[in-house]
């Protein structure tokens, strides 16, 4: 035990000596910096043509009148406002809105806690689990099945007669259990799969979070006396807290942008009443008429709640931790 | 150490180089040897010499390729490609939209492509599709033995005829004939029909049946086509107003108070537990359908071991042979394929062929039928095997051309729209709701009229 904490420090140490000699040697020479612009402007280039472009041109069609009926168009037309106040008008944005925040937090709150847990335990110098790799690669193994495919055999799984109900029948239940006829056995259908395709993502992206933080401070927190939980909440939470908040955005986009499993779960109704129809699938439905305003509409307003969630949860987790780190110091 | 990390460098570095330099000399000739091949004046003969036929299954194909291609109908040196799509979330809809607005631009023209009566109107009231008289040249004499209901869906509001069908689609009600015995004593289907005549004998059947254990219908959707084919109204009227005919509602009472009593089997129409109805473990008394819906779908579902796994479709086989088929309670039509010539083809000869020979002559038409058991769209050759002795093994001996040959005159299509696609799935799946119990009907009339505007923005509801 005392060999792995003193080693660490060593390397890191002499890790830095090369590192620092290196850059003294650098700034002597001549400015490589313009190929330091050279050499990332390949991703610039792509943003500009596949992701600016787009975002533009939405916002512009979002003020238009156009789609098509049949095989006639009707429009382009400016229309100003118009489609952001139908949409507000129609008042089913926000359902569809509260919808995706319902499904996503069922699927974020066990992902995190489990997530947690399962890294904890994966990093815990005292539990030393055996074959960590062989489980940490088959947690990961839901997120390599395509989200559709996933989505596509749970509705096999849990139709009126599949091997679900076939199982709660012969269990002794007298008619089979219908699914995806009731609100809350859908919607947790979809952030079950949510959770299953995320949790082994984010344990690993947690691991790599506690790996990071150094083991003296465990050492030193078990030596004073302090419980696994107390080491868990006053060490490892407040260091990782970057990661969980890298974690909670990525989640939150994702959330905002889920899709694909509720389409195909629901085939793209988001049965029952509409009530696991998110705000994606909403954008979708425009797209049967090509109307280019409505969906333009919905994905500017996408973008707008996207781009403030960001902010603000960035914002109020880093402001907390900065006062707290320089008190500490 | 330096100097590995120089050598792996440069190592990476020149492996770098030989795989972009292999990339450019694999790409280079192949993306210039191909607009070569098909510039301009060769895309051109090339495209004359392919029929390019655009469908969403392969009924047409099959009849294609059995009475016009193996028939030494197809001249030499002609290509057919097929383009298949499946109907599934509107693809093959969506595919065609983009593939005709690009007709003028594209190498490869459509010559002839299907469509269905659900969506004909759209097509038909397009300037996409070949007038049949005017441009391909069919004649009224060669059109006279189809049904008259086949040429009123095809024909735009100018009146030209614009597609014609190999087939008519008039629908029956096939029932399972060892519960008929059960239920009404009697599987003769003069003696079915008349216990099912109307709506309240068909109700009151339904009951017994219930009774008995049995379920009346499998789903939902069964009867649904018995009544929106007997709008008094087409969907939208002229100023774009939504307008529910008070039929429809009827289906909506019938259904729910079917689900309620458990009259049926709460399944959606083509889902796994719906075909499994149909077959050796089905407690479903019948079914609604159309002619090409007993030779093809309902054949295939009663089997206990299809055909694709080595069974035979024969008596034995499942409920082979327990099918038979009576009018029911309402005229109603369910689906069809039509032909249309694609504006732009330049093989407008060879469309005509086509249309002439798998449409208009009754020698070719009385063989599909033979072959099938499909209905086909000749009324002179249909009368003929009506009066004949022709049987059907599967419906227990019955011959179900007489029925049908008497139903399809009785059609109407004057209330057709071309958002009737539209209107039927969305319809269908807002009621779904209410029949599972998750909303009023206010609730799902009002998700209904969501649905349609999203997919129509240009409807209204009516006020």
């Amino acid at each position: 035990m005392p060999g792995t904490t003193l080693t660490k420090p060593e390397a890191s140490s002499s890790q830095q000596y090369p590192a620092s000699n290196g850059a003294n040697k650098k700034t002597k020479g001549v400015s490589y910096s313009k190929w330091g612009y050279f050499f990332i402007a390949p991703f610039f280039l792509a943003f500009a043509v596949f992701s600016l472009v787009p975002l533009i041109s939405t916002f512009y069609n979002s003020f238009f009148e156009n789609y098509w009926v049949g095989l006639t168009q009707v429009g382009p037309r400016f229309v100003g406002l118009q489609n952001y106040s139908t949409l507000f008008s129609d008042g089913d944005l926000a359902a569809y809105a509260g919808n995706t925040a319902i499904i996503w937090l069922m699927g974020f709150l066990p992902q995190i806690i489990f997530s947690l847990l399962l890294a904890v335990w994966f990093t815990d110098l005292r539990l030393h689990l055996r074959a960590a790799g062989f489980f940490k690669t088959v947690i990961y193994l839901p997120n390599l099945i395509m989200a559709a495919a996933f989505s596509m055999l749970f509705f096999t799984l849990f139709s009126d007669s599949g091997p679900v109900n076939s199982i709660l029948l012969s269990m002794g239940m007298e008619s089979p259990y219908r699914f995806l006829a009731n609100v809350w056995s859908t919607r947790g259908l979809v952030a079950l799969m949510n959770f299953l395709m995320w949790y082994g993502n984010t344990t690993i992206l947690l691991m790599a979070a506690i790996l990071g933080i150094d083991t003296a401070l465990f050492e030193a927190a078990e030596i004073d006396g302090a419980t696994a939980f107390e080491s868990f909440r006053k060490i490892t939470l407040p260091l990782i807290r970057p990661i969980l908040v890298y974690v909670l955005i990525t989640s939150l986009i994702g959330g905002i942008q889920m899709f694909d499993v509720p389409q195909i779960l629901t085939n793209g109704n988001g049965n029952p009443n509409r009530t696991s129809l998110t705000l994606v699938m909403y954008l979708n439905k425009h797209l049967f008429s090509e109307n280019v305003g409505m969906a333009g509409a919905v994905s500017v307003l996408l973008f707008v709640v996207s781009a403030v969630l960001s902010v603000i949860v960035y914002f109020s987790i880093r402001e907390k931790k900065q006062p707290k780190g320089g008190a500490g110091k | 150490m330096k100097s590995f990390q120089k050598a792996t460098a440069a190592l990476l570095a020149s492996l770098m180089l030989v795989s972009s330099a292999g990339c450019g000399s694999n790409t280079t000739p192949a993306s210039s040897a191909a607009p070569a091949g098909s510039s301009a004046p060769a895309a051109n003969t090339d495209s004359a010499k392919t029929l390019r036929i655009y469908g969403w299954n392969t009924e047409f194909q099959d009849r294609f390729n059995t009475y016009f291609k193996d028939a030494g109908k197809l001249p030499e040196g002609i290509n057919v490609e097929w383009v298949i799509t499946p109907n599934e979330n509107n693809a093959y809809q969506n595919k065609l939209d983009a593939d005709l607005k690009a007709q003028d631009s594209a190498a490869d023209k459509i010559d002839i492509f299907l469509i269905e009566a659900d969506y004909a109107l759209k097509y038909v009231d397009s300037d996409y599709t070949l007038d049949v008289k005017g441009d391909v040249g069919l004649t009224d004499d060669d059109l006279k033995d189809q049904y008259q209901y086949t040429k009123d869906i095809a024909t735009d509001s100018n009146g030209k005829l614009k597609a014609v069908s190999w087939q008519a689609t008039p629908g029956l009600f096939a029932y399972r004939r060892s519960i008929a015995k059960d239920i009404l004593g009697s599987d003769d289907p003069a003696k079915v029909q008349q216990a099912l005549s109307d709506w309240d004998k068909f109700n009151a059947v339904a009951k017994t049946a219930a009774d008995k254990g049995y379920k009346m219908l499998s789903g939902y959707d069964d009867s649904y086509r018995t009544f929106a084919n007997n709008i008094t109204s087409p969907w939208v009227d002229a100023n774009d107003t939504i307008h529910i005919d008070p039929i429809m509602m009827k289906w909506v009472d019938q259904t729910k108070e079917f689900t309620d009593k458990n009259y049926n089997n709460k399944t959606s129409l083509w889902a796994p537990e719906w075909g499994a109805d149909q077959g050796p473990n089905g407690k479903v008394f019948g079914f609604f359908y159309s002619t090409w819906g007993i030779n093809f779908t309902l054949l295939g579902n009663s089997l206990a071991t299809p055909v694709a796994e080595g069974g035979k479709a024969e008596v034995g086989n499942g409920v082979y042979g327990d099918y038979a088929v009576c009018q029911g309670p309402a005229n109603y039509y369910w689906g069809g394929s039509w032909i249309c010539g694609a504006k732009g083809s330049d093989n407008v000869d060879l469309v005509r062929d086509v249309m002439k020979t798998l449409t208009c002559d009754a020698a070719t038409m009385k063989k599909i039928t033979e072959d099938t058991e499909d209905f086909t769209n000749n009324q002179t050759a249909m009368g003929e095997l009506a009066k004949s002795d022709y049987k059907s093994a599967f419906l227990g001996g019955q011959n179900h051309i007489a029925l049908f040959a008497e139903a399809a005159p009785k059609i109407n299509m004057k209330n057709i729209s071309k958002y009737d696609q539209g209107m039927t799935e969305e319809f269908q799946k807002a009621f779904k709701d209410y029949f599972d119990g998750n909303v009023t009907k206010d609730q799902a009339l009002d998700n209904f009229y969501k649905a349609i505007i999203e997919k129509y923005p240009n409807l209204k509801r009516a006020s």
